[in-house]
């Protein structure tokens, strides 16, 4: 890493190290804006007008208006709350469209509604981990009252075209919400929000820390949405409790710094990629399992040899830190390579490497030196 | 209104001459736990243990809770003391037991008297308590034979004990009246089973804990941290001693016969315990063995691991089914730890079909055949990390 070079932190889809600017922002607002910024006085006022200032600077790098933007506490919060109150919204019909790799935020609120007597067509991924929207285009009728998308798979990148699917299902039934769970994509692709109604991003994946997130929602939505919280009237009604002014804060200057180097970045965790895909091609047992059109901030492969448990432990020894799926499983076997159909092993002994702008040549390098001796001196799964 | 714990013994009062070290012993354990909850007198006469609470506002419930899982107690009981005088008695009983007896429909009051001088006799003290409750509560009815509620009324020398409901203890003997022993920690179902088992007879325990990263994880030896944890309520405090076992086992693999792998590494598990053990003053080692649920716990495998060294090897689920052993594991609230999926160092390099009948000369040919097997042994020995495991309750947050 840049601040770090003894660490080798390459699990940046997982969470990412909070940059030292966004925390020194927090730690001044916690001591500044101690006021809530619903109280009438002065330091009230003055609190709100630092709200106001974070909405906007949020807004500002997904494109959409100060008052579209809505403050979460996490990505999680931000689906579920899209989710339910779609089907608390729209009342004309029960269908619901998603797509088969998504976060168990998004798989678990429509498993709920499915058990409420929603009719949930899931749509599985290409055995290549790309997703067929046309298939799920097709399962869209006047019927439809929610599609839902993540615009990046956690576990494997894979980059779905979310924008044509909004326009797409907008043309055949133009009722129907569509929800894009962004988290993976914030600041990593340029997000187009035409034709989406709610779009959900996370702080902690942009360097901002755990506890905040952002939820838009279509100024033309807003007036029908039933939001699943009742309480006061912060977040113009859709998201009561008091504001989390710190770490909104934080989320703007987290960002805004990054707004600036979308390109450059790009190009910087493009190369990182590149350079792990060759140093892979010395093991001929590894089976890359990122599609084609994957981000290149994340790179999931099977080594097809040892448990990817033993071949974390192994890493983590050397201060290199990866993940076998994602971390919102806990060691669970992946749900995005089963649904992909990949066989037992593949997904034993899967690992998921992720970059941010802030690794560096010498972290790729540390991993596949790393990864070298663990082929080597590991024991294989038998057969 | 004073309310005490009581806790009746079980085995402990079929002692003989020693009895008094048993108590002695029952009395420092539930001092040990009460101290966190309040200042407590806690005393024993008649094998009964007394817990009387000597400041108010003490937390009844949470002082309940800390000692019913004590080994050593047969039974327990909340009573509230009054003054002996019948009038007292009939008020106290209606206040304290009132709630207990609506939504009921039979009950019975027993008396007992262990101060003869007292008035009236027991039978008499039945009938009139009994009359009594039931002019309050009109609907009642008693039923000696099987009655729904007990009123139990104690007249001792220092005051009359009016009993709430009778609750099993754990039975057993107090930890520590038994000696201490080594207890090894997989991680998986069984092992903090036996503990719970042997912990119950009386034996004050450490656990020891194999780890072979980086096939094991640092959550698998979380996971163990938590499961020791988790008995506590049952085995005290104790220590966790984690062995770096990584080196050994790797040798054991690439040194020896496939086949015997399991047995070899099991009795090189025994050395190293013994080795922790002696140093700690642990008279036996425990293991979570149950015969032949797996190639190494077949009997002639256990001869061969018994073989490895001297310590007396307790196995206190050796005649148990699973079903018995998961179904205690949910008991002492161990099970859903146990189940989470990390791997485990007996689950790594297994051969896929190990030898089940070990002839013991074979296995000492094998070892043979090892020289720098015990080397690394004593390292691994020497490089165990001690971690103290503290009754759960207490752990308060370190922010």
């Amino acid at each position: 890493m840049l601040q770090n070079p003894e660490l080798h932190y390459l699990d940046n889809a997982a969470t990412t190290i909070v940059a030292p600017e966004v925390a020194d922002v927090i730690d001044r607002a916690m001591r500044e804006h101690w006021a809530n910024p619903s109280s009438l006085y002065a330091p009230g006022a003055r609190s709100e007008e630092a709200l106001n200032a974070a909405r906007a600077a949020v807004a500002r790098t997904l494109g959409c208006k100060s008052r579209e933007l809505y403050f979460t506490a996490c990505g999680s919060e931000g689906n579920n709350m899209a989710l339910l109150g779609a089907a608390l919204t729209r009342k004309f019909g029960k269908g619901i469209v998603v797509s088969g790799f998504e976060h168990p935020s998004v798989q678990k609120p429509l498993e709920r509604l499915a058990a409420m007597g929603y009719d949930v067509t899931v749509v599985k991924p290409n055995p290549d981990g790309t997703l067929d929207i046309d298939q799920m285009l097709d399962a869209v009728d006047k019927n439809t009252i929610l599609v839902a998308c993540m615009m990046v798979n956690n576990e494997i990148g894979t980059r779905n075209d979310v924008e044509r699917l909004a326009a797409e299902v907008k043309r055949k039934n133009s009722r129907a919400i569509v929800h894009v769970d962004a988290v993976q994509a914030w600041m990593r692709v340029p997000i187009k929000l035409a034709n989406i109604d709610t779009l959900s991003v996370s702080g902690h994946k942009i360097h901002a820390p755990k506890g905040i997130g952002a939820l838009y929602l279509s100024d033309s939505l807003y007036q029908a949405f039933q939001a699943p919280y009742l309480g006061g009237e912060q977040e113009r009604e859709k998201r009561p409790g008091t504001e989390n002014l710190p770490y909104a804060l934080g989320l703007a200057a987290a960002a805004t710094r990054l707004n600036k180097s979308m390109k450059s970045r790009d190009a910087a965790v493009r190369a990182l990629n590149q350079r792990l895909r060759e140093g892979l091609k010395a093991f001929p047992e590894v089976v890359i399992n990122s599609p084609d059109n994957a981000v290149p901030e994340v790179l999931n492969f099977s080594e097809n040899c040892i448990k990817s448990e033993t071949m974390l432990a192994h890493l983590a020894q050397q201060q290199v830190y990866v993940s076998s799926a994602s971390a919102c499983g806990r060691g669970q076997p992946s749900h995005t390579l089963a649904a992909m159909g990949k066989d037992p092993l593949a997904i034993d002994t899967a690992i998921r490497v992720s970059f941010c702008a802030d690794n560096t040549p010498e972290d790729v390098d540390a991993f596949l030196n790393a990864f070298e001796d663990g082929m080597k001196h590991l024991q294989r799964i038998r057969r | 209104m004073r309310e005490i714990i009581m806790g009746y013994q079980g085995e402990m009062s079929l002692k003989g001459l020693n009895r008094n070290q048993f108590e002695s012993a029952m009395m420092k354990i539930l001092r040990y736990r009460l101290k966190t909850v309040g200042k407590f007198k806690v005393y024993c006469t008649q094998s009964t243990f007394y817990m009387e609470p000597e400041e108010e506002d003490v937390d009844m419930d949470l002082a309940f809770d800390r000692v019913r899982t004590v080994f050593g107690l047969a039974a327990l009981s909340r009573s509230v003391v009054c003054e002996k005088d019948f009038d007292t008695i009939c008020q106290t009983a209606e206040e304290y037991l009132g709630d207990s007896l609506h939504g009921i429909k039979t009950f019975k009051v027993e008396a007992r008297r262990s101060d003869k001088t007292y008035p009236m006799t027991s039978p008499e003290l039945m009938r009139e308590l009994g009359a009594y409750l039931l002019g309050k509560h009109n609907y009642l009815r008693v039923d000696v034979k099987n009655p729904q509620f007990k009123v139990i009324v104690e007249i001792r020398d220092y005051g009359a004990y009016i009993h709430g409901p009778k609750i099993p203890g754990e039975g057993g003997l107090p930890v520590g009246t038994s000696g201490r022993a080594l207890n090894l920690l997989s991680g998986g179902i069984d092992s903090p089973v036996a503990a719970y088992r042997m912990a119950k007879r009386g034996l004050a325990l450490d656990h020891i804990h194999f780890a072979s990263p980086p096939y094991t994880s640092e959550r698998a030896k979380l996971k163990v941290k938590t499961l020791a944890q988790k008995i506590t309520p049952y085995t005290g405090s104790s220590n966790l001693f984690v062995v770096p076992y990584t080196k050994p086992q790797e040798y054991i693999r690439d040194n020896a016969p496939d086949v015997l792998f399991t047995v070899l590494m099991r009795r090189s598990m025994m050395r190293i315990a013994n080795t922790i053990a002696t140093k700690q003053g642990c008279e036996a080692l425990i293991t979570g063995e149950s015969l032949a649920q797996v190639a190494s716990q077949t009997v002639k495998a256990l001869q061969c691991t018994d073989a490895a060294q001297d310590l007396p090897i307790l196995r206190p689920l050796i005649g148990m089914d699973k079903t018995e052993i998961i179904e205690t594991s949910r008991h002492i609230g161990t099970y859903e730890t146990s189940i989470l999926p990390y791997e485990d160092c007996c689950t790594i390099f297994t051969p896929p079909h190990p030898k089940i009948r070990p002839e013991l000369a074979e296995i000492l040919e094998a070892e043979a055949a090892m020289p720098g097997l015990a080397e690394l042994e004593a390292e691994a020995a020497e490089n165990t990390e001690r971690i103290r495991i503290r009754i759960t309750d207490e752990i308060e947050f370190e922010g």
